[in-house]
């Protein structure tokens, strides 16, 4: 009895089954695995590409070869000092994405959250628009603070918004999201256009790319990574509680509460660092739950480690796209998940029966 | 029973104005405190008005301000009142009643106080418009008007076309507009990302909305938007009201629903278009000016015109705070929308909240 929770309005039935659901347990696990393997093989092919395909052309042999030696040519710097940190970079972010995506859908229940469309990466570049026009703030250390601290009151605010109301439903939480995204990012522009400087740092940050980003802002994100992706998979048991309803949780000796307050904790340290580090970039964190349930079902402890390789895979393909499509020139990779992730959206929104509003 | 007269009527614990022809042919039957709010809403518009064209670099006593608008000026004063203040008054007005009046049948027909245009993708189509206007072609003033226009009515279809499945559910079509808005907001920041600093600036300035520096021209064309649809808006306004209670009612009450929804939204985004032509995406004026008529004439059913006018006092205020805020600085009205919009959300949340402690 595998059942997927399509919805939280509790107006109509909430179980479906999940589509081509093997009845027996054992292949279904076998087949869990099987995707997890496929994940991890797709996750080692886009790092690989990602650090050899670019504006400047490596033969795979050259790239191989200076990948072990560093042995001061220039193509050597081309990968030590350009590709191995973006691509790095880019496994953070698609990361922390990803499982963020996940954990906000489990609190929400809600199959359309996701933080760009949540309003939570713009919160924290809202933090740090702020920090940057009129606290003087400079460094990466700086605005990693107020990236998670604009993403923590952002959140939080979503699910106030949303999240109460009559019939808290997922329209209504996306719909509650996009118009605090909308307040913001008008406050955003309205203080930069006054400063000339950090504007033109914005607007480079604003689009969502992995490029040209400092080195010493990744080293600084990391600890906050790490701990948001630790505790976004020690959560996978909660969450399952979590997704039978407050009522079920609690007579299964969870506590909803707390869950939720552990879960906008990871939320905000995962889009505080991922966004402080990359620019806000929308959509991953809608499609890559998405994906893992195809394969995975339910099951959150699935999902999550779905995410944890999903996430960085998608996210390279995407910058490996963006950098071969306009070539010499390069898309960034925000623009590329924006374009890929608005028409499952879209078709998300379509295939779902709207029967409350 | 059928004698033509005008009447008073207590119903519902509200007094309204019957107005009625022999044998009841045409009768119209007015909300007295909607007519109340609407008249001193109008005063307000105008006054502040009246101030905005006395104020400024030069500041002028109103009387002559007056006699310049009576034709009795000399020379100086009409030049200063007739091209340089005039024009910017006016379209402060009739943006603001614009926007008014469009989020009214927006939130209306989507039955939700955030489905305004400006999330729904509207304002962002537009932009996109006038960002190829200005970045990809070098135009400038009246082609980035049309450029707008086209930008928000291809928007509008594209959305409408995404949400037609069986007839359009409004709320599908709230979720389009989130879905293409998406795609076209971060189209928008790659066309900002990858244009000089200069022309970036300046196309921010429009996006953030300013009625500064505009001419007849733009009068004309939200003049004339106004006077062609407001009408419209006004006529097909009264099936608000029996939308709202669902199709299912509605077609029993007798109302045409798929034509009647499709005419108020088409008026809705041509009101939106006409604005966001002449003015750029003024953020928030749009979502509050609804809320505000209801709240202020007690009525849930408050029509398009207090909403309308609503929107021109609004929007007439927040011109003279974007002038004086600051002094020596004249602020793009955009920016006081938006921090209006703020405080709006915020008590947004906190009300929500209250009601369902």
């Amino acid at each position: 009895m595998e059942h997927v929770l399509t919805t939280g309005t509790g107006t109509r039935p909430a179980l479906q089954t999940a589509p081509g659901e093997p009845r027996n347990p054992r292949s279904r696990t076998a087949r869990r695995w099987t995707g997890l393997i496929a994940g991890a093989v797709a996750l080692v092919v886009a790092t690989a590409l990602s650090i050899a395909v670019g504006s400047r052309s490596l033969g795979l042999a050259t790239v191989w070869q200076v990948l072990w030696h560093d042995d001061g040519s220039a193509a050597a710097a081309v990968v030590h000092q350009l590709r191995l940190p973006r691509t790095a970079l880019g496994i953070a972010v698609g990361a922390a994405l990803g499982l963020a995506g996940t954990v906000m859908q489990a609190l929400t229940r809600n199959p359309l959250a996701e933080p760009g469309l949540l309003g939570v990466n713009l919160g924290a570049s809202t933090g740090v628009v702020l920090a940057i026009a009129f606290l003087g703030v400079g460094t990466a250390t700086g605005y990693v603070w107020f990236a998670i601290a604009g993403a923590g009151l952002t959140s939080a605010a979503v699910f106030a918004l949303g999240g109460s109301g009559r019939a808290p439903t997922p329209e209504r939480q996306v719909l509650a999201g996009v118009s605090l995204t909308a307040v913001l990012g008008a406050g955003v522009w309205a203080v930069l256009v006054t400063h000339r400087e950090a504007f033109d740092r914005y607007r480079h940050w604003d689009v969502g790319s992995l490029a040209d980003r400092e080195a010493a802002t990744i080293v600084q994100v990391t600890p906050f990574l790490v701990t948001g992706v630790v505790l976004a998979l020690a959560l996978g048991r909660q969450l399952n509680a979590l997704s039978m309803g407050d009522d079920s949780a609690t007579s299964l000796g969870a506590r909803p509460a707390r869950i939720r307050v552990l879960g906008m904790i990871t939320i905000t340290l995962l889009c505080g660092a991922a966004t402080a580090a990359s620019g806000p970039i929308w959509f991953l964190g809608l499609a890559v739950p998405y994906a893992a349930r195809m394969v995975t079902g339910s099951d959150y402890r699935w999902i999550l480690a779905y995410a944890l390789v999903l996430g960085p895979a998608l996210l390279l393909a995407s910058d490996v796209i963006g950098r071969v499509l306009v070539a010499p020139a390069e898309l960034p990779v925000g623009v590329v998940t924006a374009f890929l992730g608005a028409p499952l959206f879209i078709a998300l929104c379509r295939r779902r029966r709207l029967s409350v509003l | 029973m059928n004698a033509a007269g005008v009447r008073l009527r207590r119903s519902g614990g509200a007094t309204r104005l019957v107005i009625r022809t022999r044998a009841g042919r045409l009768s119209l039957r007015v909300h007295l405190r909607a007519l109340l709010v609407g008249a001193g809403l109008l005063v307000v518009a105008l006054s502040v008005s009246l101030v905005n064209l006395s104020t400024g670099d030069f500041p002028l006593p109103l009387r002559e301000v007056l006699r310049s608008l009576l034709g009795q000026g000399d020379p100086g004063t009409d030049f200063i009142v007739h091209e340089l203040r005039l024009p910017r008054v006016l379209i402060t007005v009739l943006v603001g009643a614009a926007l008014g009046a469009s989020g009214t049948i927006f939130q209306r027909l989507t039955r939700n106080p955030l489905g305004s245009p400006d999330f729904v993708g509207l304002t962002v189509g537009a932009a996109t418009g006038a960002l190829v206007v200005l970045l990809l072609l070098d135009g400038g003033g009246p082609q980035v008007a049309v450029g707008a226009v086209l930008g928000c009515l291809a928007t509008s279809v594209a959305i409408y076309l995404l949400a037609f499945r069986r007839g359009v559910q409004p709320f599908r079509l709230v979720l389009m507009g989130i879905g293409v808005s998406a795609l076209l907001e971060s189209f928008n920041s790659y066309l900002i990302y990858r244009s000089r600093l200069d022309e970036a600036l300046s196309a921010q300035v429009w996006l953030i909305g300013s009625v500064n520096g505009r001419g007849w021209t733009e009068v004309a064309l939200v003049g004339g938007t106004l006077a062609v649809l407001l009408p419209v808006a006004l006529y097909h306004g009264r099936h608000l009201d029996m939308l709202g209670m669902g199709d299912e009612t509605a077609v029993l009450q007798g109302v045409p629903v798929e034509r009647g929804r499709a005419v108020l939204a088409l008026t809705g985004v041509g009101l939106a278009a006409g604005a966001t032509a002449a003015a750029g995406p003024i953020a928030f004026v749009a979502l509050a000016a609804p809320q505000l008529a209801t709240r202020l004439t007690r009525s849930p059913h408050a029509g398009v015109l207090p909403a309308a006018l609503m929107g021109s006092a609004l929007l007439s205020a927040s011109d003279w705070a974007a002038q004086h805020a600051l002094p020596g600085d004249d602020m793009p009205v955009g920016v006081v929308t938006a921090a209006l919009g703020g405080v709006y959300l915020t008590w947004l949340l906190f009300h929500e909240r209250r009601h369902n402690g």
